[in-house]
């Protein structure tokens, strides 16, 4: 039997709004794609799931039409089931592994996840929480509120820790909230699993600039035994490339957060401005660069081209995202690369110089290398463009604590056990070198296990000093 | 939320309002700043700490109605709330030792030159204040600036009180009569901070400006407030806002400042009809 196919809604509808494209699996289809899954003995997709989830058993609940039971099982590992089923790329991850992947159709388990995450949504308004085991009322404070913060912060409010999350931005999730568009995650979907969180016992601390607003130390003296940190990776790169500050030339980030948490789409109602670029190019390869793109077409522009200075097998974006990309209008630019931008008198874009490119000798990482074909610069008329070329770690924290060292590419130094070079102060996600949703947050879990296991030798330490 | 305790008009336009922040208020230095949300429709806007009140735990921020959100601020009465406060943010004004300092203001510059001025008179130089408005119902701050410095200018466009012209007009003449300056530190539009930079840069006196780039989050992730200081680009919101005025590239810093013009137009027209404001 084939996978069964995710049902989404047409291109020319989808481009129009900023509502979801994939429309989840109904109770039938869900039924019967849980009924291929032959529940191995030894399932190799559990190992493909970076927090572990009993894949073979969740779905059989599904396939017997238990999509409460589900929910219970994935619950048990992952606190963000719906986040995790919109946006892991499970064709690296669990499908990967599935058995059934040898015929080219893997188990699906990543609209599964959704499907039951989703169930759950629509049947229990208020999340269900697990009862609450009163381990000790320990204080620990998690610094960022994205995916590796939420996970180790949900991990250890259930083994009954006292958390508090602190959040600079005034919205939590990092970038699940100001960075994925609603097109991908809508936002009720996040609402929905943070109230989940918080009813679990996380409190949230928004406006709080850990390093500017409160310091380490000042969380010390508040009483809190143990931080963790998952800053993410919140610097963006740029090319610095000439013309690179012209007007109506955006970072990713810049772009993104003006839609996706200002709202700007829906300028004036809401105040923060956006651009509306007629010709937008978008400068990357990755899921940052798809979002870009797709966001653009959805404010209104008229064309939006993708400038990507590899071949389209190195893009490192999922391939779901650069199809859609492509159904919607994207225009990709292969094996090209920006060398500089031109401006008007007034400062703003109106076309970026851009040069052809031949893939060389592959690296170390066996990605082929871009060459620039001499000679082949052209301009390319724009009055707008976003540059997703990547982000490095969040500086800001590091640069204000002292003995919180960082490697040479800014990331935070962490030992076998996810502590840093602070004792008590631990670290996952983008902040230490992570690059996915689900990455982060496996490496919150492993942090969070690290952090019950220090507190349970902290306490042994300070009862034999007494 | 964020409770706003008192307000104040100090000229046409200007308002100061004093809101309860304890967290910010003991942490506060001069020259950092704090981003704003008022409402869940709002925008996030940067504004410059021009006071805090530890005891209190309150700061005061001063600004000028230039937009919709600065005009709806300044509608806001006592006892009203801000939704969202992030600060202090940005890094502290270095003061080191100078001999004499003449901190210059344009406008509503001299709110956020006060705090800079007492820092740089704390650190033991010798302070000179030279503030400037239009004309003399625009000049704010006198008593208070005046008991931060040891010698205080004014200046008014019009000449309607103190010295007629420009804040670096006034600082030109204090230059032509050879006062030892050993720093200068700008604060106010943009003309005016360029004007003193080029007229410093003459005379190879240190001048340190404080940048005011559009900002969204304001803790370094978007880039919109980005410079070019020496020829490399910096981020004001975190690198920032102080930097050596002769190392900033002012034409790109005046067109960045003009990227949203005609959006920032209409929001203030909507908002000028929905709140049927007078005038």
């Amino acid at each position: 039997m084939p996978r069964m196919k995710m049902p989404e809604r047409s291109p020319s509808q989808r481009a129009a709004d900023f509502g979801q494209v994939n429309l989840g699996y109904d109770s039938e289809q869900a039924l019967s794609e849980a009924k291929r899954c032959l529940q191995c003995k030894k399932p190799l997709c559990v190992e493909g799931c970076p927090v572990g989830i009993n894949i073979p058993g969740f779905v059989k609940a599904i396939a017997e039409g238990n999509p409460a039971g589900a929910v219970d099982i994935l619950k048990d590992k992952n606190n963000l089931p719906a986040v995790c089923g919109r946006v892991c790329p499970q064709e690296e991850q669990c499908e990967l592994r599935c058995v059934l992947k040898s015929k080219n159709d893997p188990i699906a388990i990543g609209n599964l996840e959704r499907y039951s995450a989703d169930w759950e949504k629509n049947n229990r308004p208020v999340p269900q929480a697990p009862a609450q085991s009163a381990k000790g009322t320990k204080k620990i404070a998690v610094i960022g509120s994205g995916p590796a913060g939420l996970t180790c912060a949900a991990v250890l409010a259930k083994k009954g820790f006292d958390i508090t999350v602190f959040e600079s931005l005034h919205k939590p999730g990092g970038v699940l909230s100001y960075g994925i568009p609603e097109f991908r995650l809508p936002h009720d979907i996040l609402q929905y699993e943070l109230k989940y969180l918080e009813s679990i016992g996380v409190k949230f601390t928004l406006n709080c600039l850990v390093g500017r607003t409160k310091s380490l130390d000042d969380l010390r003296n508040e009483g809190f035994k143990a931080i963790f940190i998952g800053t993410g990776a919140g610097l963006p790169a740029m090319l610095n490339i000439p013309g690179e500050n012209l007007n109506h030339i955006y970072s990713a980030n810049e772009f993104l957060v003006r839609v996706n948490m200002m709202k700007a789409n829906v300028f004036p109602e809401y105040d923060t401005p956006v651009f509306v670029g007629k010709r937008v190019v978008v400068i990357g390869g990755g899921n940052t660069a798809m979002d870009a793109a797709r966001t653009a077409l959805r404010l209104g522009a008229k064309e939006v081209f993708l400038s990507y200075r590899r071949s389209e097998t190195e893009m490192p974006a999922r391939a779901e995202e650069i199809r859609h990309a492509r159904e919607e209008g994207v225009q990709l630019m292969l094996l090209t690369n920006p060398a500089k931008f031109i401006g008007t008198e007034n400062g703003f874009v109106k076309a970026v110089e851009l040069v052809n490119m031949e893939l060389g000798e592959p690296d170390a990482k066996g990605r082929r290398k871009p060459v620039e074909k001499e000679g082949s610069n052209f301009n390319f008329e724009c009055d707008m463009a976003v540059i997703a070329v990547g982000l490095n770690p969040n500086p800001v924290l590091a640069s204000l604590t002292p003995g919180l060292e960082t490697d040479a590419r800014g990331r935070l130094k962490i030992d076998e056990n996810s502590m840093t070079t602070l004792p008590g102060v631990f670290a996952g996600g983008d902040i230490v070198g992570g690059e996915t949703v689900i990455q982060a947050m496996g490496m919150g879990k492993k942090a969070a296990a690290e952090i019950e296991r220090y507190l349970a030798s902290d306490t042994s330490q300070s009862c034999k000093k007494t | 939320m964020f409770k706003i305790l008192s307000k104040q008009i100090l000229a046409k336009g200007i308002t100061r309002l004093e809101i309860l922040a304890p967290e910010i208020a003991a942490r506060a230095r001069a020259g950092q700043f704090v981003v704003v949300r008022i409402n869940e429709t709002g925008e996030r806007i940067p504004l410059t700490i021009a006071g805090q009140n530890a005891a209190a735990g309150s700061i005061s921020v001063i600004f000028l109605e230039i937009g919709k959100t600065t005009a709806q601020l300044a509608s806001l009465s006592p006892g009203d709330f801000i939704l969202d406060l992030l600060g202090p943010l940005g890094r502290p004004t270095e003061t080191g030792k100078h001999g004499a300092a003449v901190i210059v203001a344009g406008g509503v510059g001299a709110a956020e030159a006060l705090p800079v001025a007492k820092a740089f008179r704390n650190a033991g130089n010798a302070v000179v204040g030279i503030i400037g408005a239009r004309n003399k119902d625009m000049v704010i701050l006198e008593k208070e600036m005046r008991s931060a410095v040891n010698r205080l200018f004014i200046t008014t466009d019009d000449g309607s009180y103190g010295m007629k012209g420009f804040v670096s007009d006034m600082l030109k003449e204090l230059i032509e009569k050879k006062e030892e300056i050993g720093i200068v530190y700008a604060i106010g539009p943009v003309p005016m901070m360029k004007a003193v930079s080029a007229l410093t840069k003459q005379h190879s006196i240190k001048t340190i400006v404080s940048l005011n780039p559009l900002m969204l989050d304001a803790t370094g992730m978007c880039g919109v407030c980005r410079v070019t200081i020496a020829g490399k680009t910096r981020f004001a919101c975190v690198d920032g806002p102080e930097f050596d005025a002769h190392e900033v590239n002012w034409d790109e810093l005046i067109n960045r400042l003009a990227t949203f013009k005609n959006e920032e137009k209409l929001s203030l027209e909507k908002y000028k009809a929905e709140c049927k404001c007078p005038e």
